[in-house]
């Protein structure tokens, strides 16, 4: 049998504006709970909406940067269900005419660009969050439940894509695309863990090119989730294929910690919208000039960026992918770059070790204790031969601990190599008297004694001989 | 003095504090007197605000004392009465519901706000059917309010304890809201004025809603030239509404003038035939001899799509109530079920059974079936094209007319308990207004004389924004009527 498996996402990011979707509130993170709530947000009775400019122009922005089509003129729905997170009991929305739709999103894989059809993005309002107390931790069955209305009416983009991923792979390589598209447009913050960026799929499995049937997968909160759960779905569906069983079209929650889907209560889900346009609001039109200055206001996105690094600066595929899949850290590469040393260099010592740092103590780039210039100088430091690449690894690391410069260190350490020839030629005979073993190996053309000498040499200069110095002094003393 | 004050109109009580005549706690301790005398009887308020409107008569007292009466405050020191749907900052807002009888309001409607900037005074939250659901103020809570003119008849509805106060001069004027006649209806059969504005005049904001499409704030009056000046204080774009107009503040009061020869008046031929009692047949259709005797040219207009306003109107509003009404929920605020309770849905479930009267329960099971998925498309689209059907008949109207006309109810007022049991022609008493709800249009209903010793109102309905047309043409037909009856309640405190 042929299998394809064929994934769609819908993702849900909130979008950085100061105030929320229809009322005055803030829309900081983090306030004590209910604290930045008013009538409007809390769905008292006789309050009306008023749309967010700002939102919609993110909005907007974003479906520009996605190369949607902007609607003339779109409206608000009412998506109506209860459940005590929502204070209208309806979710003020849009249906079948969104704010933008009909783009695409083009994904540089390994060997091929995958054309990802954006099929609309929309504006909508977020819902409140509830606490469930009691043994299972849902609703069902809690003892009570907690409100926390902060987060009601914030504004969230909605973006379903067309069925176009083929792969658990494709759609992790799609949001990192996309949240990086969010973070260069700077709408959103992009947080998966605090739920800024949320993201639901569908996935089937199709049999010899016949269309398999839909399962919605929802509770993804990371990169490494999505990627997860998609393939323990796809390996689930084709393993229920193989047996000659249905895939049942249902939604499944996706347990992380068991590393499982699972399908949720029909009743949480058997919801019939009863969508209408929404009375209280009027319909968005926004003229031609407004988007073409929204248009213009488009930055340089994470594709171009990363074509751009890749013939500018020469670097690697892969390298010039991760740089610019986070804005701030492309931002990092170029300002290093500005210091004048050699790109490659710069972009692998952020890639690598840098980045490594960041993660080890949970630092974000733009709080980096490392400053683009003192990258700068420990590239040259390399490049001049003060030290050697190794020591540079060790450099690095104080300099992002201690904050100082790595000239500094290099400094205040005495690091510099051992350059000078006489000097080191010194070493050199002392290691060799005092080996006479390894140097008579050494002669007789043994190179596992030249790793046992280089090491003695490292010993005595306390790492600072320049090795290829040194290694060149040995072979020229102990030649065969 | 202050036993004369009910029943003198608004804009007489305003100057007579002006010129410091009587003073405004005189004015409103005149009106709580008189709503002493008849509430038992009448039953308009659900909530007095008594303490609370001699605090602020006083203190606009202490205001005037001072000089420091500002421009804004046109009609300092006047008592008002407002329809409990409308939201007031630290009082007692229930829309005649159980869901929210204890519930106070953490904001004032943008009209409460507007009339409280005019120096107002508000005596209570006026009686209503249970979220403006009703034609007759039975389906409140709090119980019903009794016609003036007849205590054993229904004022209308929904804004019937709005009407019957200011017919029982428990209050000068009065805030009402109309969604299909909810202002227009009780005000012809208590024999006041009642205006619906233009949708978007005045701002929903604080009108806790019905059905958004529809709902409008208006004034109830005893006379033309108040429904006038109360427009005036109450219109007006608000940014907090986004279905507010944006318009330039008018004077409707100073612009009023009953010169009103050379317009053209259609009568419209669906609303004044068939289904309207003779009684009052007679008496509208005496109505329009003065008209014409005033120099308005009346002719026989057919708007056929009008047939079908009464169907599109109990698709669309229930529609929209039933998500309007969802978050009335326990939840937050509000009556919540003393039941225990498995879970939320049974909480849901047992709140708004025990909450919402049979009325309110109608129409969001009306509404959420129009919505449903596979009925949508027969029901609500529907309904919403014979909307635009309405719209184009009644702009194809204006083309040869500057008003139109017609009965504001298509009886006089009935019996209590007469039509409960039927809802259906319960539903019949709105088919005169409903169809300028469902066009967004201003329409004024004002009385035109009595049927069997109750009032009858005339309605005119004008273009968007024709306020001033529709208010001059009243005013001169109010001036050539010289309807001045007062009902049976006010001089019947001895009978009781
Ligand atoms: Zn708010």
């Amino acid at each position: 049998m042929g299998f394809e498996t064929v994934i769609g996402l819908e993702i849900h990011a909130e979008l950085a504006t100061e105030s929320k979707m229809f009322c005055g509130c803030s829309t900081d993170f983090g306030g004590e709970p209910n604290s930045r709530t008013c009538p409007v947000c809390l769905g008292h009775p006789g309050v009306l909406p008023v749309a967010n400019r700002e939102a919609v122009a993110s909005t907007i922005l974003l479906g520009l940067a996605l190369r949607c089509a902007v609607t003339p003129r779109s409206v608000f729905h009412r998506k109506n269900y209860f459940y005590p997170d929502m204070p209208k009991n309806f979710q003020i929305s849009q249906y079948d005419v969104p704010l933008t739709s009909g783009g695409t999103l083009s994904m540089d894989m390994e060997g091929y660009t995958r054309e990802v059809g954006i099929t609309r993005v929309h504006l909508e309002e977020d819902t409140g969050k509830s606490i469930h107390i009691g043994e299972s931790g849902r609703i069902h069955g809690a003892d009570f439940s907690l409100e926390d209305f902060n987060r009601a009416g914030i504004p969230l983009a909605e973006i379903v894509t067309e069925p176009d991923m083929r792969s658990p792979e494709e759609a992790r390589v799609f949001m990192q695309l996309l949240r990086a598209t969010l973070e260069y447009l700077g709408i959103s913050d992009c947080k998966m863990e605090e739920g800024s960026l949320r993201c639901d799929a569908n996935i089937s499995v199709s049999v010899d090119g016949r269309p398999g049937t839909k399962v919605e997968i929802k509770n993804m909160n990371s990169f490494r989730s999505l990627f997860r759960a998609l393939s323990f779905e796809e390996e689930r569906q084709r393993t229920e294929l193989g047996l000659g069983h249905e895939v049942v079209q249902e939604t499944r929650h996706w347990d992380d910690a068991a590393g499982v889907t699972h399908p949720l209560r029909s009743k949480e889900e058997a919801f019939d919208y009863r969508y209408f346009p929404e009375p209280d609001l009027v319909p968005i039109e926004p003229d031609l000039e407004w988007v073409e200055e929204l248009r213009g206001r488009l930055p340089e996105l994470p594709r171009a960026r990363r074509n751009r690094f890749e013939a500018e600066y020469g670097l690697p595929g892969e390298i010039s992918a991760m740089l610019t899949g986070e804005k701030a850290l492309a931002d990092y590469f170029e300002e290093a770059v500005a210091s004048g040393q050699d790109p490659v260099a710069l972009a692998k010592w952020i890639a690598g070790d840098l980045v490594a740092l960041l993660n080890e103590a949970v630092v974000p780039i733009q709080a980096c204790p490392v400053h683009p210039r003192g990258l700068g100088e420990l590239v040259a430091l390399v490049a001049q031969r003060i030290i050697s690449g190794k020591m540079a690894k060790d450099v690095l690391r104080e300099a992002f601990e201690t904050g100082k410069g790595p000239e500094r260190i290099v400094r205040e350490k005495g690091l510099a190599q051992i350059e000078d020839e006489g000097e080191l030629e010194a070493v050199v005979d002392r290691v060799i008297e005092e080996n006479p073993d390894a140097a008579s190996d050494m002669r007789e053309g043994k190179e596992q004694a030249l790793k046992f000498l280089m090491g003695r040499v490292m010993k005595a200069t306390r790492g600072k001989a320049n090795p290829e110095l040194a290694t060149s002094l040995i072979r020229k003393k102990l030649s065969p | 003095m202050s036993a004369d004050i009910p029943y003198k109109d608004a804009l007489s009580i305003a100057a007579l504090i002006r010129e410091r005549e009587i003073s405004a706690l005189e004015a409103t301790e005149a009106f709580l007197a008189r709503i002493e005398e008849v509430e038992p009887r009448v039953h308009a308020y659900i909530n007095l605000a008594a303490e609370r409107a001699r605090d602020s008569a006083a203190g606009i007292d202490r205001m005037l004392q001072k000089g420091q009466a500002l421009l804004q405050h046109r009609y300092a020191g006047v008592p008002i009465a407002i329809k409990d749907v409308l939201s007031t900052k630290g009082f007692t807002t229930t829309c005649g519901s159980r869901i929210l009888e204890n519930f106070v309001p953490v904001y004032d409607a943008t009209a409460v706000e507007r009339v409280s900037e005019a120096g107002t005074v508000m005596l209570g939250k006026a009686n209503m059917d249970e979220f403006a659901m009703g034609s007759s103020t039975e389906n409140s809570y709090f119980g019903p309010t009794s016609n003036p003119w007849d205590l054993e008849r229904v004022p209308g509805g929904s804004s019937g304890g709005s009407a019957a106060a200011v017919a029982a001069g428990e209050a000068p004027w009065a805030l009402g809201s109309d969604t299909g006649g909810s202002i227009r209806q009780p005000a012809a059969l208590c024999g006041i004025v009642g205006m619906k504005p233009t949708y978007g005049l005045v701002s929903r904001y604080g009108l806790v809603a019905f059905a958004s499409s529809l709902d409008q704030v208006g004034p109830m009056t005893l006379n033309v030239p108040d429904c006038a000046a109360l427009l005036g204080v109450i219109a007006g774009h608000d940014p907090r509404d986004s279905t507010s107009i944006q318009q330039p503040p008018m004077d409707y009061l100073g612009s009023l003038s009953s010169e009103v020869r050379g317009m053209k008046a259609g009568v419209v031929r669906e609303l004044s035939s068939e289904g309207i009692e003779p009684g009052v047949l007679d008496s509208f259709k005496r109505a329009v001899e003065v008209l014409e005797g005033l120099g308005v040219s009346c002719e026989e207009v057919s708007l056929p799509s009008f047939s079908y306003g009464l169907s599109a109107y109990y698709l669309i509003a229930p529609a929209e109530a039933s998500s309007n009404l969802a978050r009335f929920d326990g939840v937050r605020y509000g009556f919540r079920t003393d039941a225990e309770v498995d879970d939320i849905w049974e909480m849901y479930d047992r709140t708004r059974a025990e909450g919402f009267g049979p009325e309110v329960k109608r129409r969001i099971m009306l509404g959420t079936y129009a919505l449903s998925a596979g009925y949508y498309d027969a029901y609500y689209a529907q309904a919403q094209k014979i909307r635009t059907l309405i719209v184009r008949d009644y702009g194809r109207a204006w083309e040869s007319y500057d008003v139109l006309v017609s009965p504001t109810s298509p009886s006089v007022a009935f019996r209590l308990g007469e039509k409960t049991a039927d809802p259906l022609s319960m539903y019949l008493s709105d088919i005169c207004t409903i169809p300028v709800n469902l066009a967004g249009i201003p329409a004024l209903s004002l009385p035109c004389g009595l049927s069997e010793g109750l009032p009858v109102g005339f309605q005119v309905m004008g273009p968007p924004l024709a306020e001033q047309k529709l208010l001059d043409i009243a005013y001169a037909l109010e001036q050539a009527l010289g309807f001045d009856a007062l009902p049976p309640v006010a001089s019947a405190g001895e009978v009781a």
